[in-house]
C-alpha cells in the first residue's frame, strides 16, 4: 500500500478529485496548506505599507492506495495539476504499513 | 418640548452608540487574530466604564455650570452629579427635547472618543492599564474639552471656534491622546520588521458601513432638532465620506498600484472624520471639498508614522488627528452662511487654528502625563510573552477562534 501524497495548486482540487474518481479512487483527504518552493511569493499592500509574503496558499492531497492503483494515481495527479507554470506542486509517494477502518476492524488492503 | 425631535434625538442616540461596536470591529479586522478579543474589548469596556463615571461626576462636570479661571470657564460643577436633577424638563440645555435625551447623547461622544485611541495601542497594551486610561482619560482630558467647546467654556464662548459635532471634541481630542499614548507605550514587538497584516479585513469592511451608517446620528443628531440643519449635516456627511473613499484609492492606485478594500473604508472614515466639525456649517460642494483634501492627505499622512518611527498600529494619528485637523481648519474658510448662519473668513480661520492647537495641546500633554504615571504605578504593557503568544489568551483567557470543537 502507498500512501501519496500532493501538493497542488488550490484552483487544480477539483478537477484531481474527479479523475482521481475515474480511476478507481474511493476516498482522498484535502487541507489547506501554505508553503513555499522555487514559485516566489507576493507582495500585499496595506494603507501604503508593503509586505513581502512568501508562503504561498496550496492545497495538500492525501490519498491511501494499493500497490496496482498506485502508480494510475500519480500519473493522473501530475498531468491533471499540471499547468506549465511554476508553482504547479510535487508529489511525494511514502510506503505505507498497514491501514485500519476503525468502524469495522478491518486491516491492510481490505480496509482501504 | 417637540416629539418630532425628541423621536430623532433618541434614534441619534442609538446610532453613535452603535458605532462603537462597529469601531470594535474595524480596528478588530486589522490586527491579528492572536489580538481579535484584546482588541474589541478594548472598544467595549468603554462603553461600561465611561457610563457609569458620565452618570456620577462627567454629563455635571461638563454641562452644569462654569466654573471660571479670570474671565474664561473651564470647568463646569457638581450640582448634577449622579444626574439626581435632571428632572423630566428640558431647562438645562434649553432644547426642544428632554434634558436626559441630551445627556444620553453626549455619552455616547464620550464613549467613542477613548475608544478610538485604542486602535494606536493595539497588540500590546495590558487590559487593566488601557481600563484605568479610559477612566482617567475620560474625566481628565474628555469632559474638560467637551465642556471647553460645547458646555459653555472659553473655546465655543471667548474664541468663538466652531465644532458642529466633534472635530475638537473627538478627533483631534482622541488623535493627540493616541499620539502621546503610544509615544510611552512604544512600539510592538517586530514593527517594521516583520509582517504585521490584517487577519480579517471582511470585518473591518463591516464595521466601516456601521461607522459610516452611525455617523449619521453622530452628525445629524448634533443638529439637535429634526430639521433642514440635520438635513443638511446628513447630506454633507454622505458626500465627504463618498469623495473622501474615492480621492483614497486614486491617490493609492497611483501610489502602490492598486486600489485596495482597506484604502476605501479607510478614506470613508477620513472623510467621515474631516466632515464632523463642518457638518453644518457647510454645504454640498464645501463638504465635497473637505473630503477630496481629506483623502489625500489622510491617505499621505500614513507615512508620517514610519518618517517619525511610532507605531501607531491602526493610524489614528492618520485618519483622527489629521482628518480632524482638516475638517476644522476648513471649516473655517469654507463655511457658508446660508447653512450655519457663519461666513467662512480669516478670522474665523484664525479662531479654528488656535482651538486646534488648544485641544491638540491640552490633549497631547495631559494623556502622556496620564499614561506616565499608570506606566509607572501599574505598568501599561503587556509582558513580551503575553504580547508574541497574543493578548486574547494572556489577558483574556479566551480564543477569538476556535478551530477545533
Amino acid at each position: 500500500m502507498k500512501l501519496v501524497i500532493a501538493y497542488i495548486n488550490p484552483f487544480r482540487l477539483d478537477e484531481i478529485r474527479d479523475a482521481l474518481k475515474a480511476t478507481g479512487v474511493t476516498g482522498l483527504t484535502a487541507m489547506n496548506a501554505q508553503g513555499f518552493g522555487r514559485q516566489s511569493g507576493h507582495t500585499e499592500t496595506y494603507r501604503g505599507a508593503e509586505y513581502e509574503v512568501d508562503m504561498v496558499p496550496k492545497i495538500r492531497i492525501e490519498v491511501l492506495v494499493d500497490d496496482s492503483l498506485a502508480p494510475a494515481v500519480i500519473d493522473t495527479i501530475e498531468q491533471t495539476a499540471r499547468t506549465g507554470s511554476i508553482g504547479d506542486g510535487k508529489i511525494a509517494v511514502l510506503p505505507v504499513e498497514d491501514v485500519v477502518r476503525i468502524r469495522t476492524g478491518e486491516r491492510g488492503r481490505d480496509a482501504l | 418640548m417637540d416629539s418630532g425631535d425628541t423621536a430623532w434625538m433618541l434614534t441619534s442616540c442609538a446610532l453613535v452608540l452603535l458605532m462603537t461596536p462597529g469601531l470594535a470591529f474595524f480596528y478588530g479586522g486589522m490586527v491579528r487574530a492572536k489580538n481579535m478579543l484584546a482588541m474589541l474589548m478594548k472598544n467595549f469596556v468603554a462603553m461600561g466604564i465611561v457610563t457609569v463615571l458620565w452618570v456620577l461626576v462627567g454629563a455635571s462636570l461638563t454641562f452644569s455650570g462654569s466654573t471660571t479661571l479670570g474671565d474664561y470657564g473651564v470647568l463646569g460643577d457638581l450640582d448634577l452629579w449622579g444626574l439626581r436633577n435632571l428632572g423630566a424638563s428640558n431647562t438645562l440645555f434649553g432644547l426642544t427635547f428632554p434634558d436626559n435625551v441630551m445627556i444620553m447623547f453626549q455619552l455616547t461622544f464620550a464613549i467613542i472618543t477613548p475608544a478610538l485611541i485604542a486602535g494606536a495601542i493595539a497588540e500590546r497594551m495590558k487590559f487593566t492599564a488601557w481600563a484605568a486610561f479610559v477612566a482617567l482619560w475620560a474625566l481628565l482630558v474628555y469632559v474638560p474639552v467637551a465642556h471647553w467647546v460645547w458646555g459653555g467654556g472659553f473655546v465655543g464662548e471667548d474664541i468663538g471656534a466652531l465644532d458642529f459635532a466633534g472635530g475638537l471634541v473627538v478627533h483631534i481630542n482622541a488623535g493627540a491622546a493616541a499620539l502621546a499614548l503610544i509615544l510611552v507605550l512604544g512600539p510592538r514587538i517586530g514593527f517594521r520588521k516583520e509582517a504585521i497584516r490584517p487577519h480579517a479585513l471582511p470585518f473591518t469592511v463591516l464595521g466601516a458601513g456601521i461607522l459610516w451608517f452611525g455617523w449619521f446620528g453622530f452628525n445629524g443628531g448634533s443638529a439637535f432638532a429634526a430639521d433642514q440643519a440635520a438635513g443638511n449635516a446628513f447630506l454633507t456627511t454622505q458626500v465627504a465620506a463618498a469623495t473622501a473613499a474615492t480621492a483614497w484609492i486614486i491617490a493609492e492606485a497611483a501610489t502602490t498600484g492598486k486600489p485596495s478594500t482597506l484604502g476605501f473604508v479607510s478614506g470613508a472614515v477620513a472623510g467621515l472624520v474631516a466632515i464632523t466639525p463642518a457638518a453644518g456649517f457647510v454645504g454640498p460642494l464645501g463638504a465635497m471639498a473637505i473630503g477630496l483634501v481629506a483623502g489625500v492627505v489622510c491617505y499621505w499622512a500614513l507615512r508620517l508614522k514610519f518618517m517619525f518611527n511610532f507605531d501607531d498600529s491602526l493610524d489614528v494619528v492618520a485618519v483622527h488627528l489629521v482628518g480632524g485637523i482638516i475638517g476644522s481648519l476648513l471649516l473655517g474658510v469654507l463655511a457658508e452662511e446660508a447653512y450655519g448662519g457663519v461666513a467662512g473668513s480669516v478670522d474665523q480661520l484664525g479662531r479654528q487654528a488656535l482651538s486646534v492647537v488648544i485641544a491638540f495641546a491640552y490633549s497631547f500633554g495631559v494623556t502622556w502625563v496620564i499614561a506616565r504615571v499608570l506606566d509607572l504605578a501599574m505598568g501599561i504593557r503587556a509582558s513580551e510573552v503575553d504580547e508574541r503568544n497574543g493578548l486574547d489568551l494572556a489577558l483574556h483567557e479566551e480564543q477569538s477562534y476556535v478551530l477545533v470543537d
